[in-house]
């Protein structure tokens, strides 16, 4: 056991710095305006529940990549929570096939204001590759109002991470603009 | 004043009151409203005025007592009422008050179905039994007297004649009682033999010249005859059928306080009429008490039906007592009065406190019943929703018996925690096990006593409905609510006041002539009560001062930082799929882990039976059933053995009828010289 | 009795437990070769969770919307009846060790009533597990204490650690039984590994969080807060119980600083002790936590026949 513990000791750091990432991709904004509250709650602190609305799972596994020893998403006070009563922001992933429509928006409807929805992935933005299929609803917006979009088939974890950063700057600078 | 009141006016006057309630119920048993009116109003009436009396005496302690000399020999109707019987009498009268209280609007469910004044008849004559039982000085007398709170009883656990098993478990009721009885006479035979009196207190005078063997065997029959009335495992099987049964009042009654008569008489036998208990008597009631605390509990965690649950509830505070009984005894015979004043004060405060939060619950429970017309447990739900007030006073009734602060229960179960202590740190290394032992079963009682209770509260009132039948309920009436509402403040009176109650019932113990000149061990006043060698030391009213101001607090720095949040009523999460009454946890739900932890205790079993649709390929099913049940361990390893061997003796003692004229006259003949010789000698 | 000692003693656990629980992740995370979040995020969350709306269930009741306030207002009033990190409160009627046991015992009550309350699937079994481990627990967290107790003649928690601090070496072997059994029900009463593991997204292997699920807003905030609360009052218990050493005994305001960084030392140190078993064993599956509980009631039992 204690070899153990010399190896945990010795391994050298892993974690990626924020400037390496490189995040210049913009994400793109459609939701409505947030309101100046909204953007003052999340400083620091931000709960995510991630919903799988009928995706490839592609995307669920960049997610669970982000918290793993290259990314670690909780150092910035960003993690995932287990019920959606917990959570402050919904990552929806796929494009909602119909038998999850009903659960998408019962767990909208059970994520507390103020609240913020992103669609992760090119399936929950607009349907992706299953697009105009029957079983699918071709996107996230039509079922809850959906406030960031990240693009991507599936979207990196470093391109979620920078999005995720961005939203938060975004939150906070229009909360010190709006005071 | 009060002195007037101990006379032998007002003690009969309360009998003869509940007498006349009883014959005329009895005689208007043709109109429902006016026997139910008359049978209850006159017991509440009797109840008061027992109130007043035992009041009286626990006041002013003095005993009472007063005798009629009847022309048979040996039976004297002789009462006396010490500040012990008095205890038990206040006991009896506050739990009659609120359950006749409560019987005004409860027995309405049986108008038109029963005769209510046969109910009314029976109910009066069983007040009154219970009372003379206390009271009773003179060994014929008890019996007597024992025999009709037993047969009154009765009569009401087969009340409800038209469903066969509450006529089953009357029969059970009637047969183990009478073998308890059975076991008390010849206790009180032994007695008068080696005594020559049925009075107690001659008794209790002279038997002093006589054997341990005759104070040991009596000590056995008594044990096992008032153990039988009290529940003790094994001699309980009684219990879990019989309350049940009974109509709801009655049963709060019957586990509340009929079954403190068994220990009423422990105390009076083994501490005040027996003389210096050697230890191993104290040491076998510890063991029997840790026994039916823990068994007690673990079965009322196996049980859905609300009322054997509350009944196997009885049984663990039974021992509770019996802990406190049974260490008070070994302080006593190792000569350390002051250990044994406040085991004593333990045991009995928690049968105050047992009487009133059991009364509470199962007049709680019949509110329940009388609503949704059923006892399974699994069938409720939601009912916080239908009966709101039912369910706080049950809530509060939950909160008692689970020993939370700052009710009542907590602190009879801290008193006979540090009883428990004092034996551990004051005896031998062989006494000192037992003690180890029993608080270790105390402290695995009071947590499950707990989970039994989350489930119970939780299973009946929380959450949604599991059945139609519950969505009918309503509130319950008005005197029902009276009734439950005082027993629920009184939890809550007696938690705080706990310090200036303790020095009441430390003066009904110091009235015991074993007990006149002993200091008792701790001190107790309004705020604190404690031991006198520092060991521990409570403040029940700042337990409750620091629990409200606490709690405001928090309230108001919540609100504070809060106030501009605003509250959504919204669907109950559960993955987005849709609830139904199913997916509720049930009470078998609940307790199933512990059943599975304790499997080798509680034998559970499980049966499977499968029908398919198809015989001969028995591949597809068409429907399955599963039987889960608990075996009764007492039931195969005690009860069995002894029919068993009942059984196999009597089929051998048949072979004395041999049909064989010859035999016959051999056997006079035999017995004849036998005769003869002994006569001769 | 100086003010400022009473305050101290009165705002020192809620105001510190969140600081605590963030350690122990800061350094469950250096062992998974991360950087963790900051230790100070545990108040970022409850600030956070103050600030926002409710969503509460229509199937709840009272007792939902009441008992996150109960279940706090008992870790503060235990909170400020345990020995931190002075012993002149000797005389308070309010630090006995069966006070503080049904306290507990009250909190978790209110939360398994609360779990069932909303009728989930999840609440109803979080309930029941919950309630069975908190069972099982009391036998061996209260003759853990008592070890010392009977040494000390007094379950007076404050006479405890001022009697164990003047104890000769070789009462001390008992000692360490009697902290081997408090260890295993402290980590089960705080739903640590290996009984619960507070970080866990599968409901099926909740206990503690199976029944918060339903709880949002402010009310969860008070939940977290009372759990954090709970686990420094533990942490508090281990550290001034059975090494009560440092406390300061005497009302000089001058021995209050030395007095605390001690305590915080020993915190400290019990919290890397809990980090680093949450990073070494894994949760034990939920019919193996029985027989741990009984090991640690048999090894009070040992302690006790040990020491008197």
């Amino acid at each position: 056991m204690f070899r153990l513990y010399y190896k945990i000791i010795s391994t050298p750091k892993t974690v990626i710095d924020v400037q390496s990432l490189g995040c210049d991709t913009g994400i793109d904004i459609v939701g409505k305006k947030l309101e100046a509250r909204l953007q003052r709650s999340f400083r620091g602190s931000l709960a995510i529940r991630a919903v799988d609305a009928g995706s490839t799972n592609a995307c669920e596994q960049e997610l669970t990549a982000l918290g793993n020893a290259y990314y670690d998403i909780e150092r910035f006070g960003i993690h995932f929570v287990a019920s959606p009563r917990h959570a402050d922001m919904l990552m929806v992933t796929g494009p909602v096939t119909r038998n999850m429509k009903e659960a998408l928006v019962r767990t909208y409807e059970a994520v507390p204001d103020p609240k913020i929805v992103v669609a992760v992935g090119d399936d929950a933005i607009d349907g992706g590759i299953f697009k105009g299929s029957y079983g699918v609803l071709d996107g996230v917006h039509n079922v809850i109002p959906v406030d960031y979009q990240i693009p991507g088939d599936p979207p990196s974890p470093r391109i979620i991470l920078c999005g995720l950063l961005q939203i938060l700057e975004m939150l906070d600078s229009r909360s010190k603009a709006a005071q | 004043m009060f002195n007037t009141l101990i006379s032998s006016n007002i003690f009969f006057l309360s009998l003869l009151l509940w007498i006349a309630g009883a014959v005329g119920a009895l005689v208007l048993s043709k109109n429902d409203r006016t026997a139910n009116w008359w049978g209850n109003s006159f017991a509440i009436l009797g109840s008061c005025v027992g109130l007043l009396f035992s009041l009286s005496v626990l006041i002013i302690g003095s005993t009472f007592s007063f005798n009629i000399d009847s022309t048979l020999p040996l039976l004297s109707l002789s009462f006396s009422v010490d500040k012990l019987s008095a205890f038990f009498i206040f006991l009896i009268s506050l739990i009659a008050l609120l359950a006749s209280i409560y019987a005004l609007g409860y027995v309405k469910h049986y108008y038109k179905k029963y005769n209510i004044g046969a109910l009314g008849f029976f109910y009066n004559i069983f007040l009154a039994g219970m009372v003379m039982v206390v009271s009773a000085h003179n060994a014929l007398f008890f019996l007597i007297v024992w025999e009709i709170m037993s047969l009154a009883s009765y009569f009401l656990v087969i009340y409800e004649n038209k469903e066969k098993e509450n006529v089953q478990a009357g029969s059970l009721y009637f047969i183990m009682t009478h073998v308890g009885t059975a076991f008390i006479t010849l206790a009180f035979l032994l007695l008068y033999r080696s005594t020559g009196s049925l009075d107690f207190g001659v008794i209790k005078e002279t038997i002093g010249n006589s054997s341990p063997l005759i104070t040991d065997t009596v000590f056995i029959l008594a044990l096992i005859g008032f153990g039988t009335k009290a529940g003790i495992i094994p001699f309980h099987i009684w219990l879990p059928n019989a309350h049940p049964a009974a109509p709801s009042h009655v049963s709060a009654l019957m586990s509340g306080v009929m079954i403190k008569t068994g220990i009423y008489m422990f105390i009076r036998m083994f501490m005040d009429m027996l003389p210096d208990a050697p230890l191993w008597w104290g040491v076998v009631i510890l063991i029997l008490g840790a026994i039916s605390s823990l068994f007690g509990v673990l079965y009322a965690l196996t049980e859905h039906d609300i009322k054997r649950l509350l009944a196997y509830h009885s049984i663990e505070n039974i021992g509770i007592i019996l802990l406190g009984l049974g260490s008070s005894l070994v302080f006593w015979s190792l000569d350390m009065k002051p250990l044994a004043v406040l085991s004593l004060v333990a045991a009995l405060f928690h049968t105050l406190n047992h009487a009133i939060f059991k009364a509470l619950l199962f007049l709680g429970a019949g509110s329940v019943i009388s609503q949704t017309h059923t006892r399974n447990m699994e069938e409720y739900g939601g009912l916080i929703k239908y009966m709101p007030q039912t369910a706080l006073f049950f809530l509060a009734g939950s909160m008692a018996i689970s020993a939370l602060p700052p009710l009542n229960g907590f602190f009879s179960e801290w008193m006979t925690f540090q009883s428990l202590f004092s034996g551990i740190m004051a005896s031998n290394v062989p006494v000192r096990w037992v003690f180890i032992l029993a608080a270790g079963s105390l402290a695995f009682t009071g947590g499950l006593a707990a989970m039994c209770f989350v489930k119970a509260f939780g299973v009946t009132f929380l959450a949604r409905p599991r059945s139609e039948n519950v969505r009918h309920a309503r509130e319950s009436g008005f005197a029902l609510r009276v009734g439950m509402a005082v027993l629920a403040a009184l939890t809550l009176v007696i938690g705080f006041t706990a310090g200036s109650i303790t020095n009441a019932v430390s003066g009904v113990v110091s009235d015991l002539s074993a007990f006149n000149s002993s200091e008792p061990a701790f001190f107790s006043t309004i705020q604190t009560v404690g031991m006198r060698n520092g060991f521990a030391s409570i403040s029940m009213p700042l337990i409750l001062a620091s629990l409200i101001v606490t709690m405001a607090l928090t309230f108001f720095a919540v609100y504070l930082v809060s106030r501009n949040r605003k509250t959504k009523i919204g669907r109950t999460w559960d993955c987005g799929t849709t609830l139904g009454p199913r997916m509720e946890i049930t009470a078998t739900g609940f307790s199933n882990s512990i059943v599975t932890i304790f499997r080798g205790a509680l034998k559970p079993t499980k049966q499977t039976s499968i029908e398919y649709r198809d015989e001969d390929m028995r591949y597809f099913q068409k429907s399955s059933t599963v039987e889960l049940g608990i075996q009764d361990i007492y039931n195969r390893y005690f009860y069995q053995p002894v029919h068993m061997l009942t059984i196999k003796a009597s089929e051998y003692m048949k072979r004395i009828q041999s049909g064989n004229i010859n035999m016959y006259v051999l056997y006079i003949l035999a017995i004849l010289i036998a005769l003869l010789f002994a006569s001769g000698m | 009795m100086s003010i400022i000692i009473w305050t101290i003693q009165l705002a020192l656990v809620p105001a510190v437990s969140p600081l605590c629980i963030g350690v122990v992740r800061k350094i469950k995370a250096r062992f998974q070769n991360r950087v963790g979040a900051g230790i100070f995020q545990p108040y970022r969350d409850l600030w956070k969770l103050f600030h926002k709306d409710e969503v509460i269930s229509e199937d709840a009741s009272w007792i939902f919307k009441c008992a996150p306030y109960l279940i706090f207002s008992t870790t503060v009033i235990i909170g400020a009846s345990i020995p931190l990190f002075t012993t002149i409160f000797s005389i308070n009627v309010l630090g006995d060790l069966l006070v503080v046991i049904y306290l507990i015992a009250l909190g978790t009550f209110f939360l398994a009533l609360a779990g069932m309350d909303v009728g989930s699937a999840f609440g109803g079994f979080g309930s029941s597990r919950e309630m069975t481990v908190a069972a099982l627990t009391e036998g061996g967290l209260m003759f853990s204490i008592l070890v010392p107790a009977f040494s000390a003649h007094s379950t007076n928690l404050f006479a405890i650690s001022g009697a164990v601090a003047s104890f000769s070496f070789f009462a001390f072997a008992p000692m360490i039984l009697a902290l081997a059994a408090f260890i295993i029900a402290m980590l089960a009463e705080t739903g640590r590994f290996p009984f619960d593991n507070p970080a866990t997204h599968l409901e099926l292997t909740m206990i503690h969080e199976a029944m918060v699920l339903e709880y949002s807003g402010k009310r969860l905030a008070l939940i977290e807060w009372a759990a954090a609360n709970k686990f420094f009052i533990f942490l508090a218990l281990g550290a001034n119980l059975f090494f009560p050493w440092g406390m300061s005994s005497s009302e000089r305001l001058g021995d209050v600083p030395l007095a605390l960084i001690l305590f915080f030392a020993k915190i400290l140190a019990f919290s890397v002790f809990v980090a680093v078993l949450e990073s070494t064993i894994v949760k034990f599956r939920f019919f193996r936590l029985p027989d741990l509980l009984f090991t640690s009631f048999i090894l009070s039992i040992i302690a006790m026949s040990l020491t008197i």
